[in-house]
């Protein structure tokens, strides 16, 4: 049961004893909505007892832009480009779950070739947000200089995408029936020139902060969830990898070419912050193989399928899902044979990753919620859409 | 036991800070690997397919390849494209469909590239501009066909 919070206007109206609010002594503090370490407008108001936390409480809503309501009035065509601001550090692979969804409902075949370009810039915005998130971690903890060198690499594929896509973030590349325009004539020399320079720097990345004692001390042992924890906050991602909770769609549910690649789901067992960041170090890898495997086999052809005009889905509900670079996201369309849907619902992996927040920070120290919410690796525009 | 618990801890983490220097050592000594770029000073050529603001192509005697057609307006999301047409009369007397303007507010565009796709006559494309701040906001609200512009003969 969704229990309404109080803001506390008066601190002398607080109970003293038992409540919601704690105990006497207990100290509420307000992290957030502008707060460095959020990566965002999230506002988590806290519950502590001297320095160790005693409940957090996430409050959403300061981003929101009613993005579900917005596509009921775009058209098929038109309501992708609106979903790369929702998860805009992987926001090709929104698009690309939307595209999905589009296709399932008009039944339309989409060219081999669309298909390998859509994975090949999937895995590489995968790349480019587990840079992110690495750089943005390591300086959540305290080391900055991981920041610069994350934006370094991720600076080459956002290159690649400027010169494919067009757009550096928001792409809007992927379109119903395959990609908005084909491969630039220099996509696979630059794509092989950043395999060469990126798997030199992944090393560089372990040496500098993997293996550091001081960033392992603050990983270790912090941030615990369960399988079975995992399991029933529906965390999904390398969150739930992390706890060992097997949950990757391309290997569950297989869509495009997924089912042709050779790549491994990585699964931690340990389940603190360290096997979350394994995880997506680990990921990092994959990504780069798979990327690597499919850079010399693009097959010839069409990169869109021939569609209608007007899209018009049939009367019905249609639901897809992709592994984001945060773990599932799904679009869930109903419609009513119209040309725009009459609902659209997105499952976005952000949200649920962070109703395991409180779980994981309580009992541990504020300085180690900074952490858990680094690991989580949350986008902020992602949980409230 | 806990003395060797804590000589080790002190070991590990001078090493982690040697092998964190031992990096930022290599940085220090190879310049060539800065690829910092002073901005205003050095601009970077942007790619073809950038998505700068939509732009309407004009060939040297003033004409456009845009009929009027809207189907611009329909494709994009955010209602950024508006098109005002007349009606040319032809010297036998026909009535035609014309563009009349073209305006485009570019404080409303996300630059998601649906009306280039849709442009049956490829009479707009995406500039490579960035630099769009301007002092007052009606300034971004934009007029793409040129003065006295008409359309080019050939394109329907």
């Amino acid at each position: 049961m969704y229990r309404q919070t109080e803001i506390i206007s008066d601190y002398s109206k607080v109970p003293s004893t038992g409540g919601d609010l704690g105990e006497a002594g207990d100290l509420v503090i307000n992290i957030g909505p502008q707060h460095p370490s959020t990566h965002g407008v999230l506002h988590l108001v806290i519950t502590l007892s001297g320095e160790t936390i005693k409940n957090v409480e996430p409050h959403l809503g300061y981003i929101h832009r009613s993005i579900e309501k917005m596509c009921e009035s775009l058209s098929y065509r038109q309501f992708i480009y609106v979903t790369s601001r929702m998860d805009y550090l992987s926001s090709h692979i929104n698009n690309h779950g939307c595209a999905l969804c589009v296709e399932k409902g008009l039944q339309i075949e989409i060219p081999e070739r669309a298909k390998v370009i859509r994975v090949l810039m999937d895995e590489l915005t995968r790349l480019a947000s587990h840079q992110l998130w690495w750089g943005a971690m390591a300086m959540d903890v305290g080391a900055l200089t991981p920041f610069f060198h994350a934006f370094r690499e991720r600076e080459a594929i956002n290159d690649i995408m400027e010169e494919t896509c067009g757009a550096r973030l928001t792409m809007n590349y992927i379109v119903p029936g395959g990609v908005m325009a084909d491969l630039h004539p220099d996509f696979q020399k630059h794509v092989k020139e950043f395999i060469t320079l990126f798997k030199s720097k992944i090393d560089e990345y372990d040496e500098l902060v993997t293996g550091n004692i001081i960033f392992q001390n603050r990983m270790k042992n912090v941030g615990y969830i369960s399988k079975n924890d995992a399991i029933s906050y529906g965390c999904t991602g390398p969150t739930a990898r992390g706890s060992g909770v097997s949950c990757d769609i391309r290997k569950l549910y297989p869509y495009e070419v997924y089912n042709q690649l050779q790549f491994d789901e990585i699964i931690e067992n340990s389940g603190d912050c360290f096997a979350r960041y394994l995880v997506r170090m680990q990921e990092m890898r994959q990504s780069l193989s798979i990327v690597e495997q499919l850079i010399d086999n693009i097959p010839e052809g069409d990169f869109v399928a021939k569609t209608k005009a007007v899209l018009k889905l049939p009367k019905g509900e249609f639901y897809s899902r992709v592994e984001t670079a945060r773990g599932e996201f799904g679009v869930f369309i109903v419609s009513e044979g119209g040309t725009t849907p009459y609902r659209i619902k997105f499952r976005s992996p952000g949200f649920s990753n962070l109703s395991a927040l409180n779980h994981m920070a309580r009992g541990h120290k504020i300085g180690d919620l900074v952490a858990i919410m680094g690991t989580l690796d949350l986008v902020v525009p992602d949980i409230d859409r | 036991m806990f003395l060797k618990d804590y000589i080790s801890d002190i070991f590990n983490a001078v090493k982690s800070l040697l092998t964190g220097m031992r990096r930022t050592g290599y940085y220090f000594t190879h310049h060539k690997e800065i690829i910092t770029q002073q901005y205003p000073d050095t601009k970077q050529i942007l790619p073809e397919r950038f998505r700068g603001e939509v732009i309407m192509l004009h060939d040297e005697n003033n004409e456009h390849a845009c009929t009027g057609c809207t189907a611009c307006e329909l494709a994009c999301p955010n209602a950024t494209i508006k098109i005002v047409t007349k009606f040319d009369v032809s010297p036998e007397g026909k009535k035609k469909k014309a563009l009349d303007t073209f305006v485009y507010h570019l404080e409303l565009c996300t630059m998601c590239n649906l009306c280039i796709v849709a442009c049956p006559t490829d009479a707009i494309k995406m500039a490579q501009t960035f630099e769009h701040s301007v002092f007052d906001r009606s300034l971004l609200t934009k007029k793409l066909n040129k003065p006295g512009s008409k359309i080019r003969d050939g394109v329907e």
